[in-house]
């Protein structure tokens, strides 16, 4: 393994990142909706280096019993690092970290989520880091989130997430594994969109109450652009599977009523 | 007063979908007057109502689905039957059997079997409960289970049965629609069987789209004419004289068509070949109805599974 070196500068004299990027500039991200075939609901997002799966399995019945909660469904989740996914081999037993980061996540979703229409059932969620390169709570959140839509649970709005950390004295948005390690912070943040309210905010490192405020506002800033590209990678599922269906008859003549079916179906 | 959406457009959760005077149905919720979507599915306008029909979820138990389950415990007076989704259900002799029926029920049904039920109570406090009183609910013998999504069931019935009854009659199978996407096809032939499969996986990835029906119907009108070149249809068949001679003679008929109208003509089709299941028709015929008759019958078929022997011992 190569012994990693702390790079000179953080940000070059010409204002760019390491990566080339500018200060309020997310790494290109690919979100995928669907890519497992045995969960209920899956996505996956690739954040520059980092790749995270994330699996929605349920409202299905709860194992062990006495985790059952009355009201509602239980939102267990389950965050694990492959022990390929950082240069130094991750020992395959679930450390303090993952515990604490499955914790976090199901936290920021849980406001989002409707858990009190599948009473004393869980709803599992396996999140699963294939790569690591910073930013994989935030990451995950938003894999996590596109496949409990795909798996049909009802929510009240998508949870985009991303972390806005210092460097070299400079705010930057969605660390990269340098910016962290080397950065002088870091606030992971997720939110719902519609509302603006913060279902996540944590912060490590330090910030001046200036600086802290106005990392928020550009976290929420770029939480609505991740929000428009995980609402695009939902609806292209779909768009997708009726352009293969040979042809353009979505819309032509409504000669099966999807309400009129149901009600039938239920008699 | 104003709706964001067209008819028929997929919508992702936490979308706004209407303002004003419109009333928030299912998988939509209200939020200071403003009518946003819950669930990743299609937006419809009824009305002055407003409701997306998901495109995928567990299945979560209604009282009147028709449901096929299958016997997972049998707890003195009660079968524990798996519904699929996040809730097991239970069934209670009373609703099953008629008095006086014996102490062991796993004489009646046992672990293993699979059954159309009816839900009869569900809530949040206490677990789905079914029932098996409504005619044509009974044990499913022979055949198999194909599992859909739950959410696709709808268009799989198709607008009062069309759809269902479209594959029943070019296929010539019997098929039961449980709400809880389990779907039981019987066949004669294993080729029929692929068809419906095909057929029915066809439907579950082109839920979304419209003109399905009469896409299915093409494509099963074509495959089944391959089918008719390729084999050349047998010797009429024999095989219902066994049915004839029980004496609710007309039942396999109607019994399946109170979920999905199949079309009567199932039963005395020229081009069934002559099958050992026959008998199991009869057999099913039987449980319905005469009380002797049905101890006797299901300990006769009971008895050549192993996991009945243990249960009774």
């Amino acid at each position: 393994m190569s012994p990693e070196v702390k790079p000179d500068f953080l940000i070059s004299p010409e204002g760019l990142r390491i990566d080339g990027r500018r200060p309020d500039e997310l790494r290109p991200i690919e979100l995928k909706v669907g890519v497992l075939k045995q969960a209920n609901g899956s996505a996956s997002i690739r954040q520059g280096k980092t790749y995270i799966i994330a699996g929605v399995y349920g409202p299905r019945e709860l194992h062990p019993r006495h985790l059952t909660l009355n009201d509602r469904a239980y939102l267990r989740v389950v965050y694990r690092m492959a022990t390929f996914s950082v240069p130094d081999r991750k020992r395959p037993a679930p450390s303090r970290r993952e515990r604490e980061i499955s914790m976090v996540i199901a936290n920021a979703l849980k406001p989002a989520l409707f858990l009190e229409e599948f009473p004393k059932s869980v709803v599992d969620v396996h999140i699963i880091v294939i790569q690591a390169d910073g930013g994989t709570r935030c990451a995950a959140i938003n894999a996590a989130s596109l496949a409990l839509a795909d798996a049909g649970i009802p929510m009240r709005s998508l949870v985009p997430a991303v972390a806005v950390g210092k460097a070299d004295g400079k705010l930057l948005v969605d660390l990269g594994d340098e910016e962290d390690k080397y950065g002088q912070g870091d606030v992971p943040m997720a939110i719902m969109p519609q509302t603006d309210e913060i279902t996540l905010l944590q912060q490590d490192g330090f910030f001046k109450r200036e600086e802290l405020v106005e990392a928020m506002q550009m976290g929420i800033n770029s939480c609505k652009y991740l929000h428009e590209l995980q609402k695009d990678a939902l609806k292209r599922v779909y768009v997708q599977k009726t352009s293969d269906s040979d042809g353009e008859e979505f819309e032509d003549d409504l000669e099966t009523d999807l309400g009129d079916a149901e009600i039938m179906g239920d008699e | 007063m104003a709706v964001y959406f067209q008819k028929r457009e997929v919508v992702v959760p936490g979308q706004l979908l209407a303002e004003g005077r419109y009333r928030p149905s299912n998988g939509t919720y209200d939020e200071g007057g403003k009518i946003y979507s819950s669930l990743m599915g299609l937006a419809e306008l009824k009305g002055n109502t407003v409701r997306v029909v998901a495109l995928d979820g567990a299945y979560i138990p209604k009282e009147g689905d028709l449901v096929i389950g299958t016997i997972k415990i049998v707890a003195g007076n009660n079968w524990k039957i798996d519904i699929g989704g996040p809730y097991g259900a239970s069934l209670h002799a009373n609703n099953a059997l008629r008095r006086p029926y014996s102490d062991d029920i796993s004489e009646y049904m046992d672990i293993g079997d699979v059954v159309s039920a009816e839900i009869s109570a569900f809530d949040r406090q206490s677990g789905p409960f079914l029932s098996m009183r409504e005619r044509g609910l009974e044990v499913l013998e022979g055949g198999m289970i194909l599992e859909v999504s739950p959410a696709k069931i709808p268009r799989i019935i198709g607008r009062s049965g069309s759809m269902i009854n479209m594959i029943n009659d070019h296929l010539k199978i019997d098929s039961v629609v449980g709400q809880n996407g389990r779907i039981w096809i019987k066949s004669p032939d294993i080729a029929r069987v692929r068809l419906a499969i095909k057929a029915f996986r066809m439907i579950e990835a082109q839920a979304h789209t419209s003109n399905l029906t009469d896409r299915i119907s093409k494509m099963l009108a074509e495959d089944v004419a391959k089918l008719k070149d390729l084999e050349p249809s047998e010797e009429p068949s024999t095989e219902i004289e066994t049915v004839d001679e029980e004496e609710p003679a007309p039942k396999p008929e109607t019994e399946v068509s109170e979920a999905t109208e199949p079309k009567p003509e199932v039963e005395p089709e020229a081009e069934i070949k002559p099958q050992p299941e026959a008998a199991d028709e009869t057999e099913e015929v039987v449980e319905k109805k005469p009380e002797p008759e049905v101890s006797t019958d299901v300990v006769i078929e009971s008895d050549d599974k192993p996991e009945t022997e243990e249960v009774n011992e």
